[in-house]
């Protein structure tokens, strides 16, 4: 270890990393069986990279549990596993295929998989008795997010009613529940998604590479720009074309869109983030955009 | 590197703070494409965007045209950084302005220029008095339904420091300024349509008026969150206490008390994942490296000797957020810093009336959104601060052990001090 400067004043990412670390260690203090929800994307990894750092130099005491929807980019399920190894985390999976294919869940017509996640979630959170689980929802996202609380109180049916939420004062935060329910926690809170980037940037955070600019066959759905994989591929009339592209979510393949982009770099992430003029979702979410209320109606279902 | 401030907008149901918060939005062009598109598909009756509707995003929000929970917003501007917190206007969700208002620096009143200041304005106000929010701003909204009426704006602005005066804000605490939300005036760009007008716009106010910063030189307070103890190859004897420096700042060497037991002992070493520190601030997450094993556990208060004697019977103001009344007698949880323990509420000694703000001596009980004085007593001694010292060691909350519902904010003290306002 080496001694740094005295700080005067800590800067804003690094109050908002203050903030996250305060959040996971009253988890860790008030709760007993804490897990992180892992997809190998770049909030979750954020997620991991705090909870290193908020107990340091002891390993990180929560499991990871990784909802997966079996569409998955292969860089991503590569990157989770090699994530997993290097902070010796122990890795929960739910599969929602285990569920298609025993016909707990029936595959939907249009193929996207990212509503069928909610029941595989809470089977597993049940099933492992977590009473806490972190998310890394931001309140940037979306309107309905925008809405959220750092703990937010799920029935046991998972489910998220917003006007039985709990005043949250100060830092105080109230984590008392009922057995069979459970509390979410965001310590990702107040990030925004430039924040995360020059966070990541900052701490020399390792993500997937699809988040960087990439050459890839894609073709055009709802105005998105969606790839060929395990979940389908292009339908009559849509054309396959090679762009080069980055992600800027990672979710389940057969909804999470691409957008054009040459930022190859964390820098040049950073200034397209800066300039650009959609949020993440409206980019690249085909799910968001179902309705004027697709991801309140989500969340209240139990869905992260 | 530009700064950061923490805002809240408050006022009665229909004042305009949504309006105004888009508009803030809007015209800082903080507003992506996409959420412009959903609001210009969601405004009912086409016409101008309903730039509430940016914040109100909840659908029972949308269906009954008002705000019922907080939504937290970020923007910046090129001098600083803003993080806004839209509350509900409704008396059923003060709670959720209670909400907004804690970690508020700066809180924007609204008023509607047509009605003028209302009882949920009084009250609003006291809540802003009672948890210090440092600043305030009265925006007189709706000026163009008053056909941007110089004397309707100094009567409120008049009616209002009155308010703010009867609770103890200095003068230059707080700014009045006349706008509109929905047509623009005074929010971004200065109006036209107020010549009379010489104070600055809301944003450029936004983005001058000064941020209390941290204190350093508050005395330093620390619960302790967790004990970490790797036990593992590389740290086999590690042992430190992690949390979040509350209040001052810590160097290593030097003495702490902890609390409530009052033994002391030495800070040997601050560290953090990212190397050791030679001193630490309000607002950072660090573990601290002691000189004794004196068995610490998540729970206990690590401060700079000197710190109030612990206590197990205090007096208290309360924000009461429940819709079940307190009555004296009630047995409740009390979470002060990391600790938990039981609590009784001895007497219910006052209660503010927000109609004239006058207190009331023994009102028997606190009803949903009351805000009183109360005696309390609990089962372990804690190492209470006043909140007027030391906020974050001066405040806590009050749950229901049954339920698990957080029932109130409480502050250590006295601090609800209002003169009586005189009624017209
Ligand atoms: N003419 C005019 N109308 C306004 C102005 N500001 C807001 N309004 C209208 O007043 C109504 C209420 O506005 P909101 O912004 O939803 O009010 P609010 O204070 O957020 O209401 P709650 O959050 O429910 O307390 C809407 O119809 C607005 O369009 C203004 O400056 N001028
Ligand atoms: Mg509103």
């Amino acid at each position: 270890m080496t001694a740094t400067e005295p700080v005067t004043s800590i800067d804003q990412l690094s109050a908002l990393e203050s903030e996250a670390i305060h959040v996971m260690r009253e988890v860790a203090g008030e709760f007993d069986r804490p897990v992180i929800l892992f997809s190998g994307g770049k909030d979750s990894m954020l997620l991991v990279h705090l909870a290193a750092k908020a107990f340091w130099p002891a390993p990180i005491p929560f499991p990871v549990l990784h909802v997966d929807t079996g569409h998955n980019f292969d860089e991503v399920i590569e990157f989770r596993d090699r994530v997993v190894a290097r902070y010796g985390l122990q890795l929960e999976v739910a599969r929602v295929q285990d569920y298609i294919d025993d016909g707990r869940l029936t595959e939907r017509a249009d193929g996207t998989r990212n509503p069928l996640q909610t029941t595989p979630l809470l089977d597993a959170i049940a099933e492992h008795r977590h009473d806490a689980v972190f998310g890394g929802g931001r309140r940037d996202e979306e309107r309905a997010r925008a809405k959220e609380r750092v703990f937010s109180l799920r029935t046991a049916f998972g489910q998220w009613e917003p006007s039985r939420q709990r005043p949250e004062l100060w830092n105080l935060y109230n984590g008392r529940h009922k057995p069979g329910e459970h509390v979410r926690v965001f310590p990702l809170s107040n990030f925004t998604e430039l924040d995360v980037w020059r966070y990541i940037a900052r701490e020399g955070v390792e993500l997937p590479s699809i988040y960087y600019a990439h050459t890839r066959e894609v073709f055009s759905r709802d105005g998105m720009w969606l790839t060929s994989g395990p979940w389908g591929g292009p339908r009559d009339g849509e054309e396959v074309v090679t762009k080069t592209v980055r992600y800027r979510t990672v979710g389940d393949g057969s909804c999470t869109g691409a957008v054009e982009s040459t930022a190859e770099t964390l820098d040049e992430v950073l200034a397209e983030v800066r300039e650009s003029r959609l949020t993440e979702r409206g980019a690249t979410r085909a799910d968001d955009r179902l309705s004027e209320a697709a991801m309140e109606d989500r969340k209240r279902e139990g869905y992260f | 590197m530009a700064d950061l401030l923490k805002l809240a907008t408050a006022g009665s149901v229909d004042d305009g703070k949504s309006t105004l918060v888009g508009r803030l939005l809007y015209d800082t062009k903080s507003v992506l494409a996409d959420q412009m598109e959903a609001v210009e598909r969601a405004t009912v009756g086409g016409g101008d965007p309903d730039l509430s509707l940016l914040v109100d995003g909840l659908r029972s929000e949308r269906e009954q045209g008002i705000t019922i929970d907080v939504a937290y917003r970020y923007f910046a501007t090129p001098r600083r950084s803003f993080v806004l917190a839209d509350t509900p206007g409704h008396v059923q969700y003060t709670r959720n302005t209670v909400t907004g208002a804690s970690t508020a620096q700066l809180a924007v009143l609204l008023v509607d220029a047509r009605t003028g200041v209302v009882e949920q304005t009084r009250r609003h106000v006291a809540v802003m008095g009672l948890l210090r929010v440092p600043r305030l701003v009265l925006a007189v909204n709706k000026m163009d339904l008053v056909d941007f009426d110089e004397n309707t704006y100094w009567r409120i602005a008049k009616e209002f420091t009155g308010l703010t005066d009867a609770l103890g804000y200095a003068e230059d605490a707080v700014v009045a300024i006349p706008l509109s939300a929905k047509k623009g005036d005074n929010v971004v760009l200065a109006s036209p349509n107020t010549p009379w007008y010489e104070g600055p716009t809301l944003l450029e106010h936004l983005e001058s008026v000064p941020v209390e910063g941290a204190d350093h030189d508050a005395p330093f307070r620390f619960p302790v969150q967790y004990v970490v103890r790797p036990r593992t190859e590389s740290h086999p004897d590690y042992r430190g206490y992690a949390g979040l420096v509350a209040a001052g700042t810590v160097r290593v060497g030097d003495e702490v008390e902890v609390l409530p037991d009052g033994l002391r002992t030495r800070v040997e070493g601050i560290d953090t994942a990212d190397g050791e520190l030679e001193a630490a601030h309000d607002g950072q997450s660090v573990v601290l490296r002691l000189a004794d094993d004196l068995g610490i556990a998540r729970g206990a208060e690590l401060a700079a000797p000197g710190a109030p004697e612990p206590v197990t019977e205090f007096d208290a103001t309360l924000a009461w957020l429940h819709e079940k009344p307190l009555r004296p007698g009630a047995r409740l949880l009390l979470k002060h810093g990391t600790r938990t323990v039981q609590a009784i509420v001895g007497a219910v000694t006052h209660r503010l009336d927000t109609e004239d703000l006058s207190v009331v001596e023994d009102p028997g009980e606190l009803g949903i959104n009351a805000m009183g004085q109360v005696s309390l007593t609990v089962s372990e001694p804690l190492p209470l601060d006043r909140y007027d010292d030391v906020a974050a060691t001066g405040s806590f909350l009050l749950i229901d052990a049954q339920a698990g519902d957080t029932l109130a904010a409480g502050l250590v003290g006295r601090p609800l001090v209002a003169r009586p306002l005189e009624v017209h």
